[in-house]
């Protein structure tokens, strides 16, 4: 409950406002509209600086909410506490619709995308005769809770800023669990997600749909409180000026959506009516500056005034450490593990003319470290990303347990208990060394998006951060727990990415390079933990090119060079194997 | 329906399709070498098209004191970045670039203001000031943030949009103009008319489609440019200077922009904030030739020009509604054809 203080003085001080006796009205009305830009910037953040999707479309959404309302209780005298849900599903609805041919757009084509049907849709409802054209439907009657008619700005104001603050308990929840990890990884990519379980495209539109049904509530407490719309506030102008108060405000951060709604709500009231009388100009000046300040803080401050605020504080937030004592159920096994895990045959990859792996046949089995070495561009990680499922093979057969993996999605690899490292470490930096491995326990977890809002969860949340603690702990970064995964060293990133490999609880790790960046008592320490899972019957793969490592530590060693398998044995025997020295040392020694 | 309609809103189509190529063009050029997503190319249209009927009808256009200023703020900048190393020579470039052109340009636009002069002169001074804040709006905009991502850029993209379109209404009011046509001739075919004006469209856009083509396609530059895209660490490493390339793709972007507003104003009345509609018809083609492909680009426009023709016949009302959505399918078919799974940096 302790973290949640914040949040309740700074709904008691928002209630408090319009009792303070001498508050002009007029603030209201600015509050009021605060609160309504707010809701908008808030679903923004989570799409596009948490998300990583920008939207200028935003405002479209809006107008399906205020138009659904609009149409409903001013022509069909629906209450207007009915047409809420109505409002929330249309705008989630078109949401779904727009989302699944957008959200799969990869970068800048999303947001032209979304500018692209902004800009339809503003155009639809200033033509279609239903809507009124562009005139807009008026007569929307007020909110009303038994007599009490919300008609002034000063009634609906608690209405809006009751969602404000619900939507914004309900987005800090929903960023701080199972879903809210998967969503934050997004931004950085996929295949580190999708390594462990987490589906992109549905993360992704979970997000859409999420900003857009806060938008169509914005659209309908806006209805409701102008009580007549037309298309013009639904436009891409507005689509545009949404975003802008999303940035400024910190397009990372949920506050920082209220925050930036406040600063552009009051400086575009300040502007228009001082602006004018500056330069005794015609309409329109705001914009100009706006522009400018737009360009100006991207240039000076990228990642918004919130942050930038957060900062300066004296205090600073405690991260509450884990209870380990919770234990997750392990993963399903078969009852009888046979010798053989994975068995690669013929595996083959080209990219074009570029034959990347040629025809390799190992196995893995129960209880073993096997190494795979060779120089650079032998096609070691290659070879990992077709067991992985990330990229799928051109020809040849690769089977987990004795079943066929075919060209499964990582997503299912990962449910066979094959989990991986990294040759480029691929953390999500600005999350904690914590939360970065939980995310490892993906699969272990159940809990979805809605109980992650709701706080129906905490059950299994605490499990899984638990999990994440005790391996992370088992690795030796216990004291690195509640640090930025950025702010590791290359080396501990490498040893965080274990330690998430091992939250899938995998019977056959595969390791792209541990130990490169270790200092000499890391690698020792690293081999100690290898030699530990083995006893505790895992199984090692890994690619390596520390061969005093490599030797001490494995029972077999494959040894590719361009793309195709010239040796396997035993450590001993491949240090002699003249194919090997010939292909390390560039002649026969 | 008649043939006489059906060819009618060909040629309209065509011609307007025509000059969405040569925007469509632009913003693949600026795109391939700065990675930037240029919304203000609408304003360079405006601009160029509003400055030479302004001129024409013998007013001083705002628009030349703006490059001034902005060469101005420039110049500040340039100054700044070189504050350690006063290395004279690339000062006097900076100087001679930023401020002393737009000021001659000014100086120029201000006598022939006075005098009625043919209407060459005006398209020449339109095109030098509209490009002297194409160059100066690189330096100051997109140049400081040339490291950050797609994103970032497409955001300060828009923010240029909005200022610039709002120093569109104080320039130029907001009433429609006109300007003069540069070609007076017309010839009759059948029951069609081909103005000069509509000739010139045409030829204008080819010319401009096969120079980029063979440009980007075959001279070292080109690739230079390119390059420059795709990797600007890697390409400064071999010796490409990345500015140089930035200020090119501008200065050619908000040139052909001008020149399309320049194109279309004696056939289309054009208001401070049409440029922007136009624009994004450009986008339109730009993206289904997935804002790399020149030829692609070309044939797409002149699509979105032929549905928009028959749309404003047959259905004027969604007219924008159907250029628009003409979109998604093209969208949802590159999200079918979704390339393998790239890793995105911030």
């Amino acid at each position: 409950m302790r973290e949640r203080w914040p949040l309740i003085v700074f709904a008691v001080i928002v209630a408090a406002i319009p009792f303070i006796p001498g508050v002009p009205p007029f603030w209201i009305v600015l509050l009021d509209n605060i609160g309504l830009s707010a809701l908008v910037a808030m679903g923004l953040v989570l799409l596009t600086g948490v998300g990583g999707l920008t939207s200028f479309g935003q405002a479209a959404f809006v107008g399906f909410g205020a138009y659904t309302t609009a149409v409903l209780s001013a022509q069909y005298g629906v209450s207007p506490w009915l047409t809420l849900p109505l409002s929330l599903l249309v705008s989630g609805l078109a949401a779904v619709l727009l989302g699944l041919v957008t959200v799969r757009l990869s970068g800048h084509y999303l947001p032209l995308g979304t500018l692209a049907w902004g800009l339809g849709l503003y155009y639809l409802f200033s033509k279609l005769a239903f809507l009124g054209r562009n005139d807009g439907i008026s007569g929307i009657p007020p909110l009303s809770i038994g007599s009490l008619r919300m008609l002034d700005p000063g009634t609906i104001y608690f209405a809006i800023w009751a969602a404000v603050l619900i939507s914004a308990l309900l987005t800090m929840n929903l960023l701080d669990s199972r879903t809210g990890r998967a969503i934050r990884a997004l931004r950085r990519g996929h295949i580190a997600a999708e390594a462990f379980g987490v589906y992109s495209p549905r993360a992704k539109l979970l997000v859409f749909i999420y900003a857009a049904v806060l938008a169509g509530l914005s659209g309908w407490l806006y209805a409701h409180f102008t009580r007549a719309v037309n298309p013009t506030p639904f436009g891409a102008q507005a689509g545009i000026e949404y975003l802008f108060v999303a940035v400024v405000g910190g397009a990372g951060y949920v506050w920082g959506g209220v925050l930036g709604a406040a600063i552009v709500v009051i400086l575009k009231e300040v502007l228009q009516s001082y602006l004018p009388l500056l330069l005794h100009g015609e309409g329109q000046l705001e914009t100009i500056v706006f522009g400018v300040l737009l360009v100006t803080l991207l240039q000076l401050a990228p990642t918004g005034l919130w942050p930038w605020l957060t900062a300066r504080l004296p205090f600073k937030p405690l991260a509450k450490k884990p209870d380990t004592s919770l234990k997750l159920p392990a993963r399903e096994r078969s009852a009888t593990t046979p010798n053989v895990l994975l068995q690669v045959d013929n595996a083959r990859k080209q990219f074009g003319g570029v034959v990347a792996v040629n025809n390799v046949s190992f196995d893995v089995q129960a209880r073993e470290i096997v190494a795979l070495i060779g120089p650079n561009g032998a096609g070691k990680s290659t070879t990992f990303n077709l067991i992985t499922g990330v990229l799928p093979p051109t020809s040849g057969n690769i089977s987990v347990l004795g079943k066929a993996v075919g060209n499964a999605p990582p997503q299912d690899v990962v449910k066979l208990g094959i989990s991986r490292t990294f040759q480029h470490v691929k953390l999500v930096p600005d999350m904690t060394v914590l939360e970065n491995v939980a995310i490892g326990a993906h699969l272990r977890g159940h809990s979805g998006a809605l109980s992650s809002m709701f706080r129906l969860d905490r059950g299994d949340e605490a499990k899984l951060l638990a999990e994440a603690a005790r391996q992370i702990e088992r690795v030796g970064l216990g004291d690195q727990m509640h640090q930025l995964a950025g702010s590791l060293s290359l080396g501990q990133q490498r040893i965080v990415e274990i330690a998430r490999a091992l939250c899938v609880d995998p019977m056959l790790l595969l390791l792209d390079e541990p130990a490169a960046g270790l200092r000499h008592m890391e690698k020792q320490r690293l081999g100690a933990l290898l030699r530990e899972l083995r006893a505790g019957g895992m199984s090692v793969l890994l690619v390596e090119h520390d061969m005093g490592f490599v030797m001490d530590l494995a029972d077999r060693i494959v040894v590719l060079d361009f793309g195709t398998k010239i040796a396997e044995g035993t450590p001993a025997a491949i240090k002699t194997n003249p194919e090997v020295i010939k292909a390390y040392l560039g002649a026969t020694a | 329906m008649n043939t006489t309609i059906l060819l009618f809103l060909l040629q309209d189509g065509i011609t307007n399709g025509a000059i969405y190529a040569l925007l469509g063009l632009a913003l693949v050029l600026v795109f391939a070498v700065t990675r930037v997503i240029l919304i203000p190319q609408g304003e360079f249209v405006t601009y160029g098209a509003l400055t030479y009927a302004s001129l024409a009808a013998g007013r001083m256009p705002g628009t030349a004191k703006l490059a001034v200023v902005i060469g101005l703020v420039a110049f500040a900048f340039d100054l700044y970045a070189m504050r350690k190393t006063l290395h004279v020579p690339r000062i006097a470039r900076a100087f001679g670039l930023n401020l002393a052109f737009p000021v001659a340009v000014l100086l120029a636009t201000m006598w022939v203001a006075d005098q009625r002069m043919p209407a060459g002169v005006s398209l020449v001074l339109s095109l030098l000031i509209v490009a002297s804040i194409g160059l100066s709006l690189y330096r100051i905009v997109f140049q400081p943030l040339a490291h950050t991502s797609v994103l970032v850029l497409l955001i300060a993209s828009v923010g240029v949009h909005l200022a610039l379109q709002g120093l569109g209404l104080l320039f130029f009011g907001a009433e429609g103009q006109r300007g003069p046509t540069l070609l007076t001739a017309s010839a009759t075919l059948g029951s069609l008319r081909f103005t000069g004006q509509g000739m010139a469209v045409y030829g204008i856009t080819i010319a401009f489609i096969v120079g980029l083509w063979l440009f980007f396609g075959l001279t070292l530059y080109g690739k230079a440019l390119r390059a420059t895209a795709v990797n600007r660490l890697g390409a400064r490493l071999v010796g490409i200077r990345t500015t140089l390339s930035g200020q090119i793709a501008f200065l050619l972007a908000s040139t052909i922009g001008a020149l399309s507003g320049i194109l279309i104003v004696p056939i289309t009345t054009l208001y401070y904030d049409t440029g922007f509609l136009i624009g994004l018809k450009g986008f339109i083609a730009a993206i289904i030739g997935g804002l790399i492909s020149y030829p692609l680009t070309a044939v797409a426009a002149l699509v979105v020009g032929i549905v928009e023709a028959f749309s404003s016949f047959y259905a004027s009302n969604f007219k924008e509604v159907i250029v628009f959505t003409l979109l998604i399918p093209v969208l949802l078919l590159r999200s079918l054809a979704a390339p393998a799974v790239e890793e995105e940096k911030d």
